[in-house]
């Protein structure tokens, strides 16, 4: 290890409390300008929110056991599944990685005392509750039965609460802005003495690429919800064909945002992963460079490839064609960083602890989320793909797969450095293999009911499918038990003597050498760095 | 831009002032990127539509009076030359130039808006309006194809815009009420920097407008 901060050790100062001991009071929470606590608060809901977009998810394969009415009536069964998706994107993925871990460990990683704005921080915060409050009101009024996408002409002319859980996207879109904002602007001016930017850990490239993706792509979003709400309330009509509109441009608009915001929900997720393989192969990262730009090369060729989700609405030829070669190219950067990752652990001492069993978990979901994207890339293939559960299951390997085993395997990774605790290693690992079998026993199946034509989003189906539904209606309770165990696991935790070490992974980046949980300036004295995050 | 000094205390967690009024300008670029692309997703609905309905946004355009738009026009653009002027003398430590040019600049704002609260006016008595709300049935529109969706597009557009004057108006009042009160100097000047940058935005926004709205012709 060739970092080194002065410890506190050293001096003869007594060590600082922790930051959890520095204030106390419900006060101390409401109103504080600390990152780490501001991380902690929005882990808080973002876990709550997986929890309540889980309940909704389980409804749903719960009623897709038998063909017909099983436990809701369809009109339930719509609103079930929009709830789902819209908990689960706007209140769950995009801020599940950088808001929650990013917060909390991004200024560690840099060897930064806060994020460059703290007020703006906490405001972020307090603007995700308030968008989570209108999407709570949403569902508490007859809900929203559009699907989490608010497809036109359908989303002007349902009576269901479109304009709060639209006025909740729009809201949170915002707190997902300023949070991207902060994280650029502390990336450049808060990094700690000899930090170049070619010495950041990979997480610290992966939320600024995240970061510049949220900055240019949730205006649009913004302005899309705009103009949907304009479309109920003014009744507008550029979306309503009704009136002389398209409502194929409310497609682009949806999409111009919302396939870059795919990219926002993983590229945390691909910084996680780099730190976790790093880190237990006990190895340096394999191609450090090329990790970090193909972040970079992910957030642009991202915003070029929208066009995929419309191969079916009558978009031209030669704009379907121009749509499939540009997705494709997103391959090639996504695939420099599987191969590096695995080049990685190729003859590393792997120490197989729980976050390492999620990141290897995450490199083969995400390796199938991945490569059927290609076939849905593909835009022949689409037309017979195109709103199956294929999809469905392609976009649950990316997100959830991807995504949330990411955000597992971190929050595993970072929990000592956060509590100050260490869980059961038996446990943890079990509850991840659980999840793991669970998690291909409900989507694994869902590839083939798409490919045999089940089409998504259907409350009813012909009894032939019924095997495979109701199998992965049961994978998805296995998936369930995972995440209780896993939730035992690290809750479990709290209720005990702190006795984490200050570095119990043998991590190289900066957030392992302070203290754990570490004092309220993170540091006791300025870190400097003089080689790369990975230097052994 | 030497001119940051040691005596102004900023926050903590900066290395040192020069830091922290970097990190803010960089913060508030970023903001303004977020804007002109909310603004671009307008400007592509905008696109689309003309392309589609090339006449519709010819016969549309003339019931918006050029003359009134082009003095909005010049009231803007005096208004960022006096906001320019503010923050300079703010720089050098002119407190009252800078509080009065902030004043001008306010005084500017509000008449943009008055000349926009005429023109909306006469379009709501005409019911050039926007979708379902539109009733106008003149001469101009003869054989001519959904001219709401023109009107729906101006209406969100300068709608959009004239909520951003107001809120620059917001934050320039509270510049100049801080100016008053004396926290600026020409070793820390950053907010008034910072909303002029955000002014200058929306005047140039408004630059765009003008000839795609109301000079389409
Ligand atoms: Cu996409």
């Amino acid at each position: 290890m060739t970092q080194y901060s002065p410890k506190s050790a050293q001096g003869d100062r007594p060590a600082s409390p922790s930051f959890y001991k520095a204030a106390r009071g419900i006060g101390s929470w409401l109103y504080t300008l600390d990152h780490k606590r501001i991380g902690i608060m929005y882990l808080v809901f973002v876990l709550a929110a997986f929890l309540l977009g889980g309940v909704f998810a389980l409804l749903v394969r719960t009623e897709l056991l038998t063909p017909g009415k099983t436990i809701v009536d369809a009109n339930t069964y719509n609103r079930l599944f929009t709830l789902h998706g819209v908990v689960m994107v706007f209140l769950v993925i995009i801020p599940s990685i950088p808001a929650s871990l990013g917060n909390l460990i991004l200024p560690l990683q840099l060897g930064a005392k806060d994020v460059a704005f703290p007020r703006l921080n906490l405001a972020s915060f307090y603007i995700y509750l308030i968008g989570a409050c209108f999407a709570l009101y949403s569902l508490v009024n007859g809900a929203v039965d559009t699907g989490w996408t608010f497809y036109t002409p359908y989303s002007n002319t349902t009576d269901t609460s479109v304009i709060s859980m639209v006025l909740a996207a729009f809201i949170l879109g915002f707190s997902s802005i300023f949070t991207g904002l902060n994280f650029i602007a502390t990336t450049h001016s808060l990094r700690a003495p000899g930090m170049t930017f070619f010495r950041m850990p990979l997480f610290v490239w992966a939320l600024y690429a995240t970061s510049v993706i949220q900055i240019l792509a949730t205006p649009v979003l913004a302005i899309t919800l705009l103009l949907l709400l304009a479309e109920r309330v003014l009744k507008v009509g550029i979306f309503d064909p009704a009136m002389g509109g398209d409502a194929v441009l409310f497609q682009h608009f949806f999409w111009f945002y919302s396939h870059p915001a795919v990219y926002i929900m993983i590229v945390p997720g691909f910084g996680v992963v780099s730190e976790l393989i790093t880190t237990f192969s006990r190895k340096p990262i394999f191609g450090y460079r090329a990790i970090a730009m193909s972040s970079i090369g992910i957030a642009i060729i991202g915003f070029l490839v929208w066009g995929h989700h419309m191969f079916t609405a009558g978009q031209s030829e030669i704009a379907g064609m121009i749509f499939s070669f540009l997705t494709f190219l997103v391959a090639i950067p996504t695939a420099i960083k599987v191969l590096n990752w695995t080049a990685t652990m190729y003859r590393g001492s792997i120490v197989l602890r729980t976050p390492m069993w999620y990141a290897i978990g995450f490199l083969y979901l995400f390796t199938v989320g991945g490569l059927t994207g290609m076939y849905l890339a593909t835009a022949g293939t689409d037309v017979h793909l195109h709103d199956t559960y294929f999809v469905v299951a392609h976009f649950h390997f990316v997100m959830m797969g991807g995504t949330m085993f990411a955000f597992l395997g971190g929050l595993h990774y970072w929990w000592p450095k956060i509590t100050g605790r260490m869980y059961n290693e038996t446990l943890g690992s079990f509850a991840c293999l659980v999840a793991f079998i669970g998690f291909n026993m409900t989507f694994l199946t869902q590839f083939v009911l798409g490919a045999q034509g089940m089409p998504r989003r259907y409350y009813n189906y012909l009894d032939q499918f019924q095997p495979l539904h109701a199998f992965s209606s049961v994978g998805s309770y296995v998936l369930g038990l995972g995440f209780l165990l896993s939730a035992v696991c690290l809750l479990g935790t709290l209720f005990k003597k702190s006795d984490a070490p200050d570095n119990p992974w043998e991590g190289t980046t900066l957030e392992w050498q302070t203290a754990s949980p570490p004092p309220l300036e993170n540091f006791h004295d300025q870190p400097a760095v003089n080689a790369g995050p990975y230097d052994r | 831009m030497a001119i940051m000094g040691r005596e102004y205390h900023h926050a903590h967690h900066f290395p040192s002032a020069r830091a922290e009024a970097d990190a803010a300008k960089l913060g508030m670029w970023t903001f303004l990127a977020t804007e002109v692309l909310m603004f671009s997703g307008l400007f592509m609905a905008y696109t689309a539509y003309r392309s589609t309905h090339a006449e519709m946004f010819k016969a549309a355009h003339q019931l918006l009076d050029w003359r009134l738009g082009g003095l909005n026009t010049l009231v803007l653009i005096l208004s960022s030359l006096t906001m320019a002027l503010g923050v300079r003398s703010a720089q050098q430590n002119k407190r009252e130039q800078s509080a009065f040019y902030l004043v001008v600049t306010l005084l500017c704002a509000g008449a943009f808006l008055v000349v926009k609260y005429f023109e909306y006016t006469h379009k709501i008595h005409l019911g050039l309006l926007p979708g379902g709300y539109y009733t106008y049935n003149g001469p101009e529109f003869a054989g001519i194809d959904s001219p709401h969706i023109f009107f729906g597009i101006y209406f969100l557009l300068t709608g959009l815009h004239g909520f951003h004057v107001l809120f620059g108006m917001i934050a320039i009042t509270w510049i100049l009420l801080r100016t008053t009160r004396g926290d600026f100097s020409s070793k820390y000047y950053t907010p008034v920097e910072l909303v002029g940058l955000y002014w200058h935005l929306v005047d140039l926004i408004w630059i765009y407008l003008f000839p795609l709205l109301y000079l389409v012709g």
